[in-house]
């Protein structure tokens, strides 16, 4: 038996088996550890899968050995190969980084449940990223969003609570518009798989079902992905999660929705609608062009750390659309590479919040004042990881953002304007990272909690956040997936 | 690639010397400071073989990492970055020699995280001397902007931070929203490798190229060419030694030092003169120098007076380099070492006056020659070469400058030089003459002498290479010559 080929589907069903494992273990230790572990399993997983799919392009996996269209198929390819590193590693990361944190947030009794919820979690992102028709995209979507909203529930701050009740009326809208969408794709081509979608669509392309099929799922993937001005949700549910789960969900829970949002539509509709590429930009483009500059103005008006972060998440989430709306090569090989980029730099910085916020009672605006000149080590990783986010060459940040700003200049008629926006942008990080700066290290301290520091979260933040430095010179592995990413997507044109 | 090829070791002696500082701040600062002592030697005995090689018509390059298909970070020898380097890192011995005796005079706290960004400064200084591409010079560019930003804050009270603010408000907006999109620009037309004689003919038209120039002057915001200029006196809240080789010699000079490099290997001179659309370079350098030295007239703080003659100083680099002629060139290049000497050298003194009596304002100064003999008579050797007065390496430098825009027939650049040159002793000569022929105001509180010895030595150093760059300059102009040699 060839182990290599069982991956795929070994990435889902582990994390999937030891969440209800881990309700078993009544036992917060125990539960962390496990969870962790299969985390790291996951993560190293998702490793040799792309390995592998760099020796080849891509592979399915026929579940139970049911050949598709009748069994379930799952495939991965570059695009999954690069985005199940991202998920896989984010949960790790965070898990590692997040026990004390989470210690508090999480009474004993409930620790299990907890723990068991981030293992489902984790099983649906990835899930999702393997899956290879509409259907099982649902379910595992599902399965993801419901155990999110647990964990972001799980925090000790009151106010997460209406801030997820509004992720959850958000999330079920995406859900249900994605629901209605792939119904009606159903209805006109009698297939769910994704590879026996593309060929049947041809035979009743443009037909108003299927235009109406493209627009909800669309805008539900848009909404999952809080593209703008889809984002309402993020903002409010990023700041109160427990730290751990923002690290975790920052990181990857938004690329996931962009993910399927690129497969469906390039795999899918590519061929299907006339003038596809264009009616792409039109839409996308200034989107993601409005969502950068707000997501970056919001960011500069904020004087909540994590919240601040978050809006630069809406504008970052904004670099990545620009990318893909460029729909070239070029473009879409610098977004997928960003989500990667970025996925590592908000890493970093959640990590880093986790690592900060033990050492103050609440994270209210003046908590952190100080706090960098009292722990330089952490402070200066806090602000490497914030310098990858601003895109400073040398880090991570700055290799996607040239890329894109190459890919902009490529070929098109704004390229200028563009160039200015993104510019623009990044003028703007530095004024709100200066900002966070100011508080860390100039600010007198407020009466601190003396407690013990994480260990383990400030190795982790010091991993990551060198990780963002190693990538801003080496981007080797990610930026090959990202490229043959990019072709992978365009290749399904006529 | 090996790590021990000089272009990668001189990288990385700096930055291995800030984790040795670091650690050895942890044991005794006597043993800090003796790292940090290594460090410089050491750096300046790799610089120095290198710049010897380059004199003798080497040239070597290594290519450090590799982004993408045009994006690699590579690191080249050439003449003008030899200089540079050679001059840093030599600067930086001495200059840390006057650093012990400054932190230690004046009693400062957090000196370990000093000298440790004071190194990794110096790395990014060498990153930008070395620089074999345009992205590579980009990158380190920035870095110097922020490694240096901690030693700006060095006091951290709440006027500094406001400094601060201005000095990364105006290095990073201007770098980023001109700078970069010059950088992006050129590799992709080019591939933005530097090469001698220029990579742009064919490639752009006649007024994008006066564009791409005004993008690469105005985002290299470190050559202070005004409008660029008000982060250079709003650094003076740094302490003295880092205004001193930093904000007179490193991150200034890294600004001149790129837009020469980038005029004379990214647009190539004869190109550049033939064009009508770039002459405005010397226009506007010529108002930065004459405004600036009028600004400096007015100035009463001493730190704020040198910062506003070193923003003059600095375009007479940029107008030189403008110039276009080979002779122009020569003297740019002169005049970075020559300022170098002299602005140092009056930085350390105006620290050292610091440290001895408190004294911040040149009112205060009268008399002061009798107390510090040392101190005023090196002082009065930079000021002297700021004027560009035989024998000071000054008037060698403004003498090359002279003989380019004659040979460019510039009467601007002439006329510029002339009136700056009356300008500057207009504002050194009080200070110097109330200096040693004005009795005191009034008898200090506590009479003081000359600043502790570590400061009076370097600063005694530096006032004699000033004088005796006049006599043996040699080496630099044979050095340079090959810049130009082409050209003639």
């Amino acid at each position: 038996m060839n182990l290599a080929l069982h991956y795929p589907v070994l990435q889902v069903i582990i994390p999937m088996l030891m969440a209800p494992l881990a309700l078993l273990v009544q036992h917060r230790k125990l539960a962390w550890l496990l969870a962790s572990v299969t985390s790291l399993c996951a993560f190293a997983l998702a490793i040799a899968i792309a390995q592998l799919v760099l020796q080849g392009s891509s592979y399915a996996y026929p579940l139970g050995g049911w050949q598709a269209p009748f069994g379930i198929e799952l495939r991965v390819d570059s695009f999954s190969a690069i985005v199940l590193i991202i998920v896989s590693g984010a949960s790790t990361a965070a898990l590692l980084a997040g026990y004390q944190s989470l210690a508090q947030d999480i009474e004993e009794d409930r620790a299990s449940l907890f723990y068991a919820a981030w293992l489902l979690a984790l099983a649906g992102l990835l899930g999702i990223v393997v899956a290879a028709d509409a259907f099982n995209i649902f379910v595992f979507m599902e399965i993801a969003s419901l155990a999110s909203y647990i964990l972001v529930a799980g925090s000790s701050d009151r106010r997460a609570l209406p801030a997820v009740f509004k992720y959850l009326i958000m999330g079920t809208i995406g859900a249900t518009f994605y629901l209605i969408g792939i119904g009606l794709l159903y209805i006109m081509t009698g297939t769910l798989n994704l590879s026996d979608l593309e060929v049947r669509i041809l035979a009743v392309e443009d037909q108003t079902p299927i235009l109406m099929a493209a627009g909800f799922i669309s805008v539900g993937l848009a909404l999952k992905a809080a593209i703008f001005p889809l984002h309402a949700w993020l903002p409010n549910t990023y700041s109160f999660a427990p730290h751990a789960v923002t690290a975790f969900l920052a990181a990857c829970s938004t690329k996931v929705a962009l993910y399927v949002f690129l497969r469906i539509d390039f795999f899918v509709f590519q061929r299907t609608l006339s003038d596809h590429a264009a009616q792409f930009s039109i839409y996308l483009l200034p989107l993601a062009v409005a969502g950068i500059l707000y997501g970056s103005a919001m960011a500069i008006r904020e004087p909540l750390a994590k919240r601040l972060f978050a809006w630069s998440s809406v504008a970052q989430i904004g670099y990545i659309v620009l990318g893909v709306s460029l729909v070239s090569q070029a473009g879409l090989s610098a977004g997928i590479l960003h989500m990667f980029n970025h996925a590592l730099a908000k890493g970093a910085i959640f990590i880093g919040i986790i690592v900060l916020a033990s050492q103050c009672q609440q994270l209210t605006p003046t908590a952190l004042n100080g706090l960098g000149r009292k722990h330089p080590l952490i402070g200066i990783a806090f602000v490497v990881a914030g310098l990858s986010l601003v895109g400073i060459p040398g880090t991570a940040g700055f290799v996607s953002k040239w890329l894109l700003i190459d890919a902009i200049l490529e070929h098109h008629r704004w390229s200028i304007a563009l160039l200015m926006v993104v510019l623009a942008s990044s003028l703007m990080a530095v004024v709100y990272l200066a900002k966070v700066c100011e508080t860390l290290f100039f600010k007198t301290p407020e009466t601190t909690v003396v407690q013990p520091l994480p260990k383990l979260a400030i190795a982790l933040l010091l991993l990551v956040s060198f990780a963002n430095l190693i990538f801003g010179v080496a981007p080797g592995l990610p930026l090959e997936l990202a490229n043959n990413a990019a072709s992978l997507l365009l290749e399904h044109t006529l | 690639m090996s790590l021990l090829h000089p272009l990668i070791l001189m990288l990385l002696i700096p930055c291995i010397g800030a984790i040795a500082i670091m650690l050895a701040g942890r044991v005794h600062h006597n043993f800090r400071e003796a790292c940090t002592f290594a460090t410089a030697i050491l750096l300046a005995l790799t610089a120095w073989p290198m710049a010897i090689d380059v004199a003798q018509g080497a040239r070597d390059s290594i290519t450090f990492a590799r982004l993408s298909g045009s994006l690699n970070i590579m690191l080249h020898t050439e003449p003008l970055g030899a200089l540079f380097a050679t001059l840093a890192s030599s600067l930086w011995i001495v200059n840390s020699l006057y650093s012990v005796g400054y932190m230690r005079g004046n009693k400062e706290t957090h000196q370990t995280r000093f000298y440790v960004f004071f190194a990794i400064s110096i790395a990014a200084a060498m990153g930008v001397a070395l620089a074999g591409n345009l992205f590579t010079l980009f990158l380190f560019y920035e870095l110097l902007t922020l490694s240096t930003y901690p030693l700006v804050t060095h006091k951290g009270d709440e006027a500094t931070i406001k400094s601060a603010r201005v000095y990364l408000a105006i290095l990073m907006g201007t770098s980023i929203s001109l700078f970069l999109p010059a950088v992006i620009w050129v590799t992709s037309l080019t591939g933005g490798e530097f090469s001698l004689g220029g990579v742009l003919q064919d490639k752009v038209d006649a007024p994008t190229a006066g564009l791409l120039l005004a993008l690469f002057v105005f985002g290299i915001g470190k050559a202070a060419v005004m409008p660029i200029h008000r982060w250079l006196p709003a650094a003076m809240v740094a302490p003295t030694p880092v205004s001193a080789l930093l904000h007179a010699v490193a991150v200034v000079k890294a600004g001149v030092f790129s837009i020469t490099k980038i005029i004379i290997y990214i647009f190539g001179v004869e190109w550049l003169f033939s064009l009508s659309t770039t002459q405005w370079l010397v226009w506007i350098t010529s108002f930065t120098i004459i405004v600036a030295s009028l600004i400096a007239l007015r100035q009463t703080n001493l730190k704020r007076l040198l910062a506003y003659s070193t923003i003059g100083q600095l375009s007479y680099v940029v107008m030189a380099s403008a110039i276009l002629k080979p002779m122009a060139e020569i003297g740019a290049a002169l005049h970075m070492v020559a300022h170098a000497f002299g602005k140092i050298t009056l930085f350390f003194a105006a620290g050292a006056i610091y440290v001895a009596s408190k004294k911040i304002d040149i009112t205060q100064l009268a008399g002061i020659g009798h107390r510090m003999p040392v101190t005023m008579t090196a002082f009065t050797i930079g000021a002297l070469s700021m004027i560009g007065v035989p024998p000071t390496g000054g008037f060698v430098s403004k003498w090359y400058i002279l003989g380019g825009a004659f040979e460019a027939d510039n009467f601007l650049a002439i006329f510029t030089i002339i009136a700056s040159t009356a300008l500057n002793a207009a504002y050194f000569l009080p200070i110097i003459y109330a200096a040693w022929f004005l009795p005191e105001n009034q008898a200090p509180k506590n009479p003081h002498g000359e600043a502790p010895w570590p400061m009076v030595a370097a600063l005694a150093l530096t006032a004699i290479f000033t004088l005796g760059f006049f006599f043996f300059n040699g080496p630099v102009i044979e050095l340079e010559r090959q810049l130009v040699g082409g050209l003639k």
